[in-house]
């Protein structure tokens, strides 16, 4: 169905460039995550992909096909926004019927209806129908917008953060659905959200952007234990990896200022100041690990805890079984799994061992 | 708001609705006058001290709206007697109802308030279309220049219109648009188009772009989007844009009376010359102001509910 290609797209506002040199290609039938803080240029770039706005520089390709001269109903997308995404004064029922009246579609009552009735079974907004939208909750309003793509059957998905007013279990309901959406139609998504659970969990491919450049694209468990740089390492994963200041001295982490010595495996890229970078998960305390240290902190998070662990003036978060009883302030020994530790080179923040996927 | 209701409150109400009955029956106290007066017999109407009770009658609107002359002698009992109830109206006071043939003649009074309703009516519709569709582009598209082409139409408010009376008046003379429909329609429509550019763009600068945008990608053109979406959201702002301009177009003067005498006269300088004449008769100038209220009155009541809303638009939000 739908190949999407951008190829050194660059968008500035003014003298603000919102967009530098992007490149993605994006499979058709592929479930694509931007990931990014606020600000990134992720909803610049689902607004190019849409039409709404024209790259600064650079080309936009559907199924090989540049695109950059299409209006917006052409190029067949559904864009469902961050707000303001359903008509006022207008019923659910006519907001989902909205699209398909359109005189490109000019789709036959009969099918408006088979249509309408389908995105509502799926998304559970049968009830609502017949509302007004603006009396409609956020994660209704939200449901509804998605309705809206469905009923299209178009040739991309364009979502920006359709989750993010969701309460925690209908997040990860919709999660799944989305999913289980995208599989049953085969159509390609791009997908835009800030929670770095939704790109893990949803994504076949992500991609990470950063001030408008994209840092790292890959299958999010790559890019999780392979992260380019340091921005990537923290910014995937939660409780976010332990980044830490020393150098290396003999196959041993020394990290700054004299808190401890560990050992790393695989020949190091080279000497000199560095970034340790070890995810939570990757800290075991055990009574006989080489190194000592008080509990900081305790959060319980049901089938986990999560420790801060405090050595000298360094704080490091482990990933603990919930059954562990520790309490704050005691004594505890712990050690790394060196085959897991990353090196970031300290002035660049780059992964002296990334692998290029 | 009113759910919350502090001891301050309950007693300030009845205060605030006593002090706004006093403020508005001040303001609507010379409207009263007129009303009382257009239905007072004719010598009650300049009795001094005024008059508060008085038995109301039509007269004054039936000397309005016809042509008259004095009677010389007085009417013969068989003809008062066979005329309709409004001609004998004017018998009791005087005089007679001229006719050709068995029509009765109309005043100038309708035909003035006619011109007043087409002028009006048409230059709203213009200024505020055009308006709107001036407002649109300049809310959602990059202009070069925006802010001194918005600033440039709005100078056009600066000095007083007034002022450029006579030079307007002597090319109207050249184009030959004085005393005609089109040359007060083209005067008020350009009177009004700043006002309604400035007043629409903060209405549709109100309305997210996303509405428009999200109809484009479901494969509206703009011009579809434009009508589907942004119109009935705009629809408090038109109202209230199109009161503002009917209101300034229906009691503007000035350029009325100097632009037109007869075919295209408007109301508010005819109601004046009818005091020049002889003995001023108070009664029928008051009941020509008081028809000339009613469609201003009628129009907003109509618009109410939008006006409301459009008039606390902007202020709600910033
Ligand atoms: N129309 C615009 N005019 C000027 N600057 C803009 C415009 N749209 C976006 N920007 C800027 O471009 C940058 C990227 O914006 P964008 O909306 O794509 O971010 P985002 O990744 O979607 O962020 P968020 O997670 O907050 O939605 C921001 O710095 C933003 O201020
Ligand atoms: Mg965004």
């Amino acid at each position: 169905m739908a190949r999407i290609e951008l190829q050194n797209i660059t968008k500035t506002f003014g003298h603000h460039t919102a967009l530098a040199d992007l490149n993605l290609d994006v499979a058709d039938g592929e479930f694509f995550v931007l990931l990014g803080p606020t600000g990134a240029g992720k909803t610049t770039t689902l607004r190019l992909i849409a039409g709404l706005e024209k790259p600064t520089a650079g080309n936009i390709r559907i199924n090989g096909i540049d695109v950059n001269d299409w209006g917006p109903a052409e190029r067949d997308t559904a864009l469902v926004l961050q707000q303001y995404s359903l008509y006022p004064r207008l019923t659910v029922r006519e907001n989902l019927a909205f699209p398909l009246k359109a005189k490109i579609r000019n789709t036959p009552p009969a099918e408006v209806e088979k249509r309408i009735d389908y995105a509502a079974r799926t998304l559970r907004i049968g009830h609502l129908l017949d509302r007004k939208t603006d009396r409609l909750s956020g994660g209704e309003m939200q449901r509804v917008s998605i309705g809206r793509a469905i009923v299209r059957e178009p040739q991309v998905f364009l979502m920006d953060e359709p989750l993010s007013n969701l309460d925690a279990k209908l997040r990860e309901a919709m999660r799944s659905e989305l999913k289980d959406l995208q599989r049953r139609l085969g159509a390609t998504f791009i997908f835009v959200t800030h929670d770095q659970v939704e790109a893990m969990t949803m994504g076949d491919r992500m991609a990470v952007l950063n001030n408008g450049r994209i840092i790292q694209v890959g299958r999010p468990h790559e890019v999780y234990n392979n992260p380019r740089d340091t921005f990537v390492a923290s910014f995937v994963g939660s409780p976010a990896i332990n980044l830490l200041n020393g150098h290396l001295a003999a196959n041993r982490a020394v990290v700054k200022p004299q808190s401890f010595e560990l050992p790393i495996s695989g020949a190091p890229a080279s000497d000199g100041p560095m970034t340790f970078g070890v995810r939570p998960e990757d800290i075991q305390l055990a009574s006989g690990a080489p190194v000592e240290a008080r509990i900081h902190d305790i959060e319980n998070h049901g089938i986990e805890k999560i420790v801060t662990l405090r050595v000298g003036s360094d704080l490091l978060r482990a990933a603990v079984p919930a059954r562990l009883e520790v309490k704050v302030e005691d004594p505890v020994r712990f050690g790394w799994d060196p085959e897991k530790v990353m090196l970031f080179d300290a002035q660049t923040g780059l992964n002296l061992r990334h692998k290029a996927a | 708001m009113a759910a919350v209701t502090s001891r301050g409150q309950r007693f300030g109400r009845p205060v605030a609705i006593l002090a706004i009955l006093a403020v508005t029956l001040i303001f609507l106290s010379p409207i009263l006058w007129i009303g009382a007066t257009a239905f007072k017999p004719r010598a009650v109407a300049t009795s001094v001290p005024p008059t508060v009770f008085f038995e109301p009658e039509v007269t004054p609107f039936v000397k309005l709206l016809t042509k008259r002359v004095q009677l010389k002698q007085p009417v013969a009992p068989e003809v008062y007697e066979a005329a309709p109830w409004w001609e004998k109206l004017v018998y009791d006071g005087g005089e007679r109802v001229l006719k050709v043939g068995d029509e009765p003649q109309l005043s100038q009074y309708p035909n003035r308030f006619l011109n007043s309703l087409i002028v009006s009516i048409v230059s709203t519709v213009l200024a505020v279309s055009m308006g709107t569709i001036t407002a649109y582009g300049f809310s959602r598209f990059k202009i070069k220049g925006e802010q001194d082409l918005l600033f440039f139409i709005l100078s056009t408010r600066m000095l007083p219109p007034v002022v450029v009376a006579i030079p307007m008046f002597l090319m109207y003379r050249q184009f030959d648009l004085t005393d005609s429909h089109v040359g007060l329609i083209i005067l008020y429509t350009a009177f009004n188009l700043s006002f309604s550019v400035w007043l629409m763009k903060g209405f549709i600068d109100e309305i997210p772009k996303e509405y428009e945008e999200a109809a484009l990608v479901d494969g509206y053109t703009r011009m579809q989007a434009f009508f589907k979406i942004v119109l009935p959201e705009a629809a408090t702002g038109i109202a209230a844009t199109a009161v503002f301009c009917f209101i300034t177009a229906w009691n503007e003067y000035a350029f009325a009376l100097i632009m037109t005498n007869r075919r295209a006269q408007t109301a508010p300088p005819f109601i004046p010359s009818q005091i020049g004449s002889g003995l001023p008769e108070w009664t029928v100038i008051a009941a020509g102001t008081v028809l000339f209220l009613l469609p201003v009155a009628i129009f907003t009541f109509l618009l109410r509910n939008h006006l409301l809303r459009g008039v606390t638009f902007g202020a709600i939000r910033k």
